[in-house]
């Protein structure tokens, strides 16, 4: 029982309450400082963590709702330990971004929703709870509502009512999921929703049918995933763009988190049953996500449709059911959260030099005299068409690995996506910063604040690519854990929860 | 002389402790109506409705004295116990909020402020009357006794053609409700012989005439009648033109406790006396829960006016309230009883914000008089946003642990009623979000007098412009106070969730469904 876990999770929102009464100035510093401290603390668990010993670390466990067996559960694990990091740093860059950037008026509110965003997000990833982690997984939503609400772009009203409904869809349901799971577990008795211990009761196999795909349903709509991307081009364009940042590099992998911690465990014959469903999915996202990604003109969408694409690719490599393919993912949804930040804070740049517009056919030939800038972003650009050398190649290797020891066919499918993803990427920047100048552009080097918010990240994204088994190491561990119940169903072919819950009768 | 004393019956002995709660709102009825009478305008303006709070006051304070005691009142007529406590309380405090916010309305001016506060002091007494009756007759009784003087509140802003019409439709439906009630009330005593409510519950598990066409008759007669006052679909169709045209701290008022007290005794005459019938009454009431989530959800969106939204809104809470109630198990009970009191902290949170807003603006309760709000007054702004989020089901709000109980008791067995209250919920936002974005989206527009009475107050509903074109009033700092007050307690309560619990586990502890 320690309380490291509580502090670190709500530090950002008191640093985001404090900055609500504080003046502009003082506001944004005080929440930089929240959101380093979260960081140092996330550095440190990285260090402290025992990776030998593995396992659940850091627990804190209270009951938190008594009479409905809702326990106030967080810890560290093997799966979440890097993904917290990585979402630290994200705020951290977010908040960097926005020390400089005077046009969000009532920074400290700013500030306070953001401090939301992020406990809700850590929370989500550290509850040990299932229905703590539903709760984390809906209250996320809340602070993005208010930020494009009061900070968005013009069309914002009928964009965020579409973001909230279409989300709130999954996540409702998947609220029931998780309400039937802990009653039915219990069995009449006391429920409780420790993961813990509904993994050792798995409910019938029709009920973890739609329970399952209640949960998934709600997981896909978040990432999203074809064909749930209905509410991303409106959401993408109209959310402020330091918040596009942490909304696409981090929201998005907790639901992808969520297949792992659990839906996979908690409902393995599910998952073996809609295998095939999701990876197709997933491959239907590859293809789509890009070839929408070299049509759309949207810097900004360009890079939602590449999410898409990738998220196509972790979801693909987590419903391999694999160990391999899993670790693949888990190192992916790290790599393109350290991809997806500063590039989407480039984009603004991008307009920045180009009067305003995102749209690429505004832009062209902006490296002509900022050659700092043309480096970074080109180095940004080969991680996210996975160069071999990046983290984000051998992410999208073990992936692929995965899948053709399973699925052979979709694994050949799925790597003309890795060809399209060059595609994409490359019209990016070519159009961008070399071909001719743009009428109204204005090829400016990077400003040292500039620099400062995007280059550190670049540097961690360099760092894992030279060892990225700093990340892959403590996620064996876990993902072999979450996956074992579902790889113990496809070893005998069938269920296994029908037996389990006989031998408990 | 011994003959003499067995002619006399026995009088009934009287738990007077156990009553006080009842016998301080009624006297508190009393006392106000009299000092209303007194010549000066001081003491009618000022004196009488800090009374009447005392009143409700004390009537707390009674029922926090009482609040361990289980006992029966008057011969079995009344029965104080966690329920009655737990509702009673619901209602006393909401009363006491209701005389707050009504103290500097218009409605209380215009009507006299003595009867204005005694009648709303009646309808709480009826109310207690009907949460502790546990007898058809005594049941009946209060019902009449909260629903006659609400008829007149309702139409108490005498000069509004609004109010007048609200009074008179609620008048007319109201009585219908009784009427059906009444008669469901006496094909029950028929066929059983009994009107105490364990009494027809022996009667029937002796005789086994469960599915006597006459008890049939009556009970399907009983639910339609609950329905009216409950105002769930299909019989609601009262419930957005009342509560639009009523003052609005009478709506509420009655937007909650008669919403707890209905409830109460939803739960009283039907999980007591008849549970041998549950077969057939329980898919009555799902297939009215089921269309009240529909027709509540449906009917609320695009309202423009914020108490006619509210109103379908409360419809879909109710239908949400009955799943608590369909599934007869202690923690259905319990699901109901919390859901009662963080509907009660988001209704109250939302009517005090419309009330600020009325009496600042001269746009009514229009949702115009919401824009920009959160840059003018946070405090406010923040207070209408907890609500509609809470209304709405969202973590971090007492909403949220509302409905997770309201899962939870569904999920074994009827988990297709609480994919449908998810479902309703998701609908819920498509009207409780733009309130949310009409407060931090919008500009602040000018709210000069008489500007935009056009578009606050819709012509077809019958409305002449010039005449509810009101201008600004003072009062509108308490109604703020209130706001906040509530706000922050929407918030307490969706993260320290004991209280609420411990009282809403004695109350199911209390009835013992098993």
């Amino acid at each position: 029982m320690t309380i490291h876990l509580s502090i670190m999770l709500w530090l950002p929102a008191a640093a985001g309450a404090l900055a609500l009464f504080l003046p502009a100035r003082l506001a944004r510093w005080t929440w930089l400082l929240g959101t380093l401290l979260v960081l140092a603390y996330s550095v440190v668990l990285l260090f402290d963590y025992d990776r030998a010993a593995g396992g659940l670390q850091f627990v804190t466990d209270e009951l938190w709702i008594p009479s409905l067996g809702i326990h106030y559960a967080l810890a560290i694990s093997g799966l979440n330990l890097v993904l917290l990091a990585t979402t630290a740093l994200a705020f951290t860059v977010a908040a960097a971004w926005y020390l400089w950037d005077d046009s969000v008026e009532r920074p400290g509110l700013f500030a306070l929703l953001m401090g939301l965003a992020q406990t809700a997000v850590m929370g989500a990833f550290m509850a040990q709870d299932l229905a703590l982690f539903v709760v984390f997984f809906d209250l996320m939503l809340v602070p993005f509502y208010f930020l494009v609400v009061i900070w968005g772009g013009p069309e914002r009203r009928e964009a965020v009512l579409k973001l909230f409904i279409y989300t709130l869809v999954g996540s409702l349901l998947m609220l029931v999921g998780a309400i039937v799971t802990g009653v039915l577990a219990a069995d009449g008795g006391a429920p409780s929703f420790l993961l813990s211990d509904l993994a050792d009761f798995p409910l019938a196999s029709g009920t973890q049918a739609w329970v399952f795909l209640a949960f998934a349903l709600a997981f896909l709509i978040k990432m999203p995933l074809f064909p749930f991307q209905g509410w991303m081009p409106d959401g993408y364009r109209q959310m402020p763009i330091g918040v596009l940042a942490v909304f696409t590099a981090i929201l998005s992998k907790v639901a992808a988190y969520g297949f792992l911690q659990v839906a996979i465990p908690l409902f393995p014959d599910a998952a073996v049953r809609f295998q095939e469903t999701l990876m197709i999915l997933a491959v239907a996202s590859i293809i789509y996500g890009s070839a929408m990604a070299f049509t759309v003109t949207n810097a900004r969408l360009i890079l939602g449709y590449s999410s898409l694409a990738q998220l196509g690719f972790i979801v693909l490599g987590i419903f391999a059911l694999d160990t391999r393919g899993a670790d693949g993912a888990l190192l992916q949804m790290v790599t393109h959260a350290l991809v997806t930040v500063p590039l989407i804070l480039i984009v603004a740049l991008l307009a920045r030099r180009a009067k305003g517009s995102e749209d690429i056919r505004d832009m062209g030939g902006l490296a002509f005299r900022a050659p700092a800038f043309a480096a970074v972003f080109l180095v940004l650009t080969l991680a996210l068409l996975a160069m071999p050398g990046s983290a984000n190649f051998v992410g999208e290797f073990m992936i692929l690995l995965g899948v053709f020891e399973t699925k052979m066919a979709l694994a050949i499918i799925a790597s003309i996506g890795v060809a399209m993803a060059a595609v994409y990427a490359l019209r990016l920047y070519i159009t961008t910063m070399l071909n001719r100048q743009g009428p109204d552009t204005d090829s400016k080097e990077m400003t040292a604040r500039e620099a400062l918010v995007i280059v550190p990240v670049m540097l961690v994204l360099i760092a894992l690519s030279l060892v990225p088994q700093f990340a892959l190491r403590p996620a064996q561990d876990g993902t072999r854990e979450s996956l074992a119940a579902a790889r113990e169903v496809l070893a005998n072919d069938g269920s296994v929860a029908e037996s389990r819950v006989e031998a408990r009768r | 002389m011994s003959a003499l004393a067995a002619a006399v019956p026995a009088a009934p002995t009287f738990d007077w402790a156990a009553l006080s709660p009842l016998l301080a709102l009624l006297g508190g009825a009393v006392v106000v109506l009299m000092v209303g009478l007194a010549g000066s305008e001081f003491i009618r303006s000022m004196v009488v409705p800090w009374l009447a709070m005392v009143s409700f006051a004390i009537a707390i304070g009674c029922l926090a004295w009482q609040w361990n005691t289980t006992s029966l009142l008057i011969e079995g007529a009344l029965i104080m116990d966690p329920l009655t406590a737990a509702l009673g309380l619901l209602v006393c405090a909401t009363g006491l909020v209701a005389s707050l916010l009504a103290w500097r309305d218009r409605a209380a001016r215009e009507f006299a402020h003595g009867e204005f506060f005694a009648l709303l002091l009646t309808v709480a007494a009826g109310m207690f009357v009907l949460i502790s009756a546990r007898n058809l007759v005594v049941t009946f009784v209060g019902l009449e006794l909260l629903s006659l003087p609400l008829y007149i509140l309702c139409a108490s802003r005498i000069r509004r053609e609004h109010s007048l019409e609200a009074g008179l439709k609620y008048l007319i439906v109201g009585s219908v409700g009784s009427a059906t009630l009444l008669y469901g009330f006496a094909l029950v005593y028929g066929a059983t012989g009994e009107t105490g409510y364990r009494e027809i519950a022996a009667s029937l598990s002796a005789s086994g005439l469960v599915s006597d066409p006459l008890l049939l008759a009556g009970l399907a007669l009983a639910v339609v009648g609950f329905a009216f006052k409950a105002s769930l679909a299909p019989f609601h169709q009262w419930t957005p033109d009342v509560y639009e045209g009523s003052p609005t701290p009478i709506t509420a008022f009655m937007s909650v406790a008669t919403k707890a007290a209905a409830f109460a005794a939803l739960i009283r005459f039907f999980d007591v006396a008849v549970p041998s019938a549950i077969d057939f009454w329980r898919p009555a009431w799902i297939a009215i829960a089921v269309i009240s989530i529909v027709v509540g959800n449906v009917g609320a969106i695009g309202q423009r006016s914020m108490k006619r939204m509210l109103a379908y809104s409360s419809i879909a809470q109710a239908g949400y309230l009955l799943i608590g109630f369909v599934v007869y198990t202690d923690l259905g009970i319990e699901a109901v009883v919390y859901y009662l009191f963080v509907y009660a902290l988001a209704n109250l949170a939302a009517f005090a914000v419309v009330i600020a807003r009325e009496r600042e603006t001269s746009l009514g309760d229009s949702i115009d008089a919401l824009r920009g709000l959160g840059a003018r007054s946070p405090a406010l702004g923040a207070a209408m946003t907890f609500a509609m989020l809470s209304l709405a089901g969202i973590p971090a709000t007492a909403g949220f642990v509302g409905k997770f109980t309201l899962l939870e008791s569904a999920a074994d067995g009827y988990a297709w009623l609480a994919v449908v209250l998810v479902l309703g919920s998701v609908v819920s936002l498509a009207y409780y979000l733009p309130v949310v974005s009409a407060i931090w989206l919008d500009e602040a527009e000018g709210a000069e007098p008489g500007r935009d009475s056009a578009s606050g107050v819709p012509a077809l509903a019958g409305g002449s412009p010039e005449a509810d074109a009101e201008p600004p009033t003072d009062g509108a700092g308490e109604a703020a106070f209130v706001a906040v007050v509530f706000g922050v307690a929407i918030i307490f309560f969706g993260i320290v969730t004991g209280p609420l619990y411990d009282l809403a586990d004695a109350v199911a502890r209390g009835l013992g469904l098993g």
